[in-house]
Order: structure tokens, then sequence, then C-alpha cells
């Protein structure tokens, strides 16, 4: 008496589950129903979560925020219709690439601010003035603002800046010299600002 | 609630084993795509308690079943399941077995699918279909035993009359532990 195994597939063979994975992304992203698409970035200040809807960039976080912490955030925040491998992260990833290797000055991918509001959201929206490479204050962007006494909102509303490194909260310091907060650490906030300085300055290419 | 990509990460395989234990292939993988589709649109009002891998096993299967009716329905008179796939073309099942689950009775099937493809225990496939355990304990064992003895006819059709080794086989393993294991 010989056990006979049941010819039942048992598992798929490598790579076909992330090619079908791939081909239903694809289709559920033409069909509408992917609310969220989210890609993993690798970088010099570690790797980065970004995530995607139909209007724009969502969210950009850091590896210290806990990536999978972050997902089930948006999950509930925007919708559980998440899903990785779409196309429609590939161009933020490119320019990520391009910023991190000094041959990219501002991005280009539009924004969907909906996780910043009211007074936070006003200083997400003045951040992308603040020049590659060149810091502003605290407070000189609350006075930016028309608020000049909020100095500490405005610290808030850069630490709570949904898309750090796209929108430039790290370009916001003290003005007693200090780089302040960072969402990704101060390690990384300096990080990026070496890095604009060094572009700047011709070290890297 | 959790990112849905982790729902086909988690679940994908399984999705893939219930497709292709009832389809051919190219079709098996079209009612993957389906499986998670449908999923993806009832996925945020799928209450919390769940049992996802009861909801998205009946979903594949449902596609499955659909997908096999909708083939059976445009066929060509030719166009047969024992007809060989193209070379390159990898062959994860028999098609002899897929045939033969596609023949069995509706209560035979779902507790062979539920049981032994999906790998879920008789306890929870008898509370997703509403019926005792002892009933999927039995139409498992029984569809289980008509595999066996359909795949002996197809794949050795000049066997002499041996007696359909049926009778004697013990009863299935005692513990609830699914598998596609049988003894000869």
């Amino acid at each position: 008496m010989r056990p006979t195994r049941l010819p039942f597939p048992d598992r798929p063979p490598t790579d076909q589950l992330a090619h079908l994975h791939r081909l239903f992304v694809a289709r559920a992203d033409a069909g509408g129903v992917l609310d969220i698409a989210v890609a993993t970035v690798d970088s010099p200040i570690g790797d980065l979560l970004v995530a995607v809807t139909d209007l724009g960039l969502v969210r950009v976080a850091f590896g210290t925020e806990g990536h999978d912490a972050v997902l089930t955030e948006l999950a509930s925040q925007i919708s559980p219709r998440i899903l990785r491998r779409s196309g429609r992260t590939d161009p933020l990833a490119r320019q990520l690439d391009e910023y991190f290797a000094g041959r990219r000055r501002h991005f280009e991918v539009p924004l969907d601010l909906r996780l910043a509001h009211g007074f936070r959201r006003r200083i997400v929206e003045l951040l992308p003035a603040v020049g590659y490479g060149t810091t502003v204050s605290y407070g000189e962007l609350a006075a930016t603002a028309g608020s000049p006494a909020a100095v500490r909102a405005v610290g808030t509303a850069c630490a709570t800046n949904p898309v750090p490194v796209v929108v430039p909260c790290h370009r916001v310091v003290r003005s007693g010299g200090g780089i302040g907060q960072y969402r990704g650490g101060t390690a990384a906030k300096q990080a990026l600002l070496d890095l604009e300085a060094a572009t700047l300055g011709g070290v890297i290419r | 609630m959790t990112p849905f990509d982790d729902i086909v990460r988690q679940h994908g395989e399984m999705v893939w084993r219930v497709c292709h234990s009832l389809l051919r292939p190219a079709d098996a993988d079209d009612a993957w795509a389906e499986t998670f589709l449908a999923a993806l649109v009832a996925y945020p009002s799928l209450p919390a308690d769940a049992h996802v891998t009861g909801w998205l096993s009946t979903i594949a299967y449902r596609k499955a079943i659909d997908h096999h009716r909708r083939i059976r329905r445009h066929a060509a008179p030719t166009a047969d399941l024992a007809d060989r796939p193209a070379a390159d073309d990898p062959e994860p099942v028999d098609p002899a077995l897929v045939e033969a689950v596609n023949q069995l009775g509706v209560k035979q099937r779902d507790a062979v699918v539920y049981h032994h493809v999906v790998g879920m225990s008789h306890r929870e496939v008898a509370d997703l279909l509403g019926l005792s355990h002892a009933a999927v304990r039995r139409n498992a064992a029984d569809g289980i035993a008509n595999l066996r003895r359909r795949l002996t006819a197809t794949t050795r059709p000049a066997a002499p009359e041996t007696p359909t080794p049926e009778a004697p086989t013990p009863e299935t393993p005692s513990s609830d532990t699914p598998t596609s294991e049988m003894s000869t």
C-alpha cells in the first residue's frame, strides 16, 4: 500500500504569482478600483514608502514611521483598496532617484493634500516656494503665512507634513541655527540639507 | 483594516490552487484575476470579523465554476479538456483531475475544494456551508474516493478489472488536517 498523492496543485511556479499580481493591479487600476497605489523607494535616507491616489501623491513615509503602520493608517483614513506594483508610482520613484543623485531640484508630480488640514495645509502649500538648497526659519514661514505668532504651529505643520522630501519641510530650520525636528529624524533632515548644499556647490556632478 | 495588498499576498496561493483545480491554466489565471478584482470591489464593506479565507475561497470557487460553465457553453465540439496545451505552457495540474473535480456532485465538490484544495478544516467548511461536521467529513472522503476511481479509470484504461480499492481504504485520517493524500 503506497500513499498516492492526488495531483492537486500545490504551489504556483516561482514568479507566477508576482506576474499575476501585476496583471491584476493593472486591471484594477484601469477599472478605477485601485484607490491607493503604493511603492517602496530606496534612498540614502532609508526606504521611503510612497502612496499615490487618483489625485496625486498623498503620503511619503520614512522607515522610522513603520511602513506597515502607515499603510494601516492609510487604509482607515482613505481606503483599504491599497495595492503595490502599479505603474502609478513610477514617475515619482524616478524623480526621487534623480533628486537623491543630485540631478533634480524640484518635483513635478500632482499632490493630494487631503491628509493636511486647516493651517497645517496652508503651511504645506507654502513650502514648495522655499527653494532648493535654501532654508527659512519657522518664524519667517509663520510671517509669510500671515500669522507671525504661530511659530509653534508652523513647527507642527512641518512635523506632520504628509509628503516630506517632495514638499520640502526639511528646508525649515530654527532661527538660532539648529536644524529642528524632522519626521524622518534629524539625521535624515541634515542629510537632505547636505545633499542640496553639495549639489549647489558642485560637489555632486 | 488590512491593506488589500496584504490580502493578495497572504491568499494569492490559495486562490491559485482553487482556480487551477477547476480550470485549465489560461482560464485559471483569468479566474485568479477576476477573483481578486471582485474581492477588491467588495473589500471595504467586509465585516471586521469576517473569515477572510472562507470569503475569498468562496469568490474564487464561484468564479472558477462560472468560468467553467462559460467555456463549456462556448467550446467548439473539438475543444476538449484532454487537449494537450502548448508545449511551453506549464501544466500545474493533471487535466484529468481538473475534469474529474468538475464532474463531482456539488456536495462532494464543495467539500473537496474547501477542505483539500483551500485547506480549511472540516469544522470551518461545515460552518461556511451550514452543514454538520460529519456531513462535510463524509462528503470530502466520498469525493476523494470518487476522484481516485475516476483517475484510475482514465489513467489506466487498460488495467485489468481489479476490485476497486475504495472498499478496503482506511478511513480518512482522523485528524482534521486537510490533506490530498490517500492510501491505495
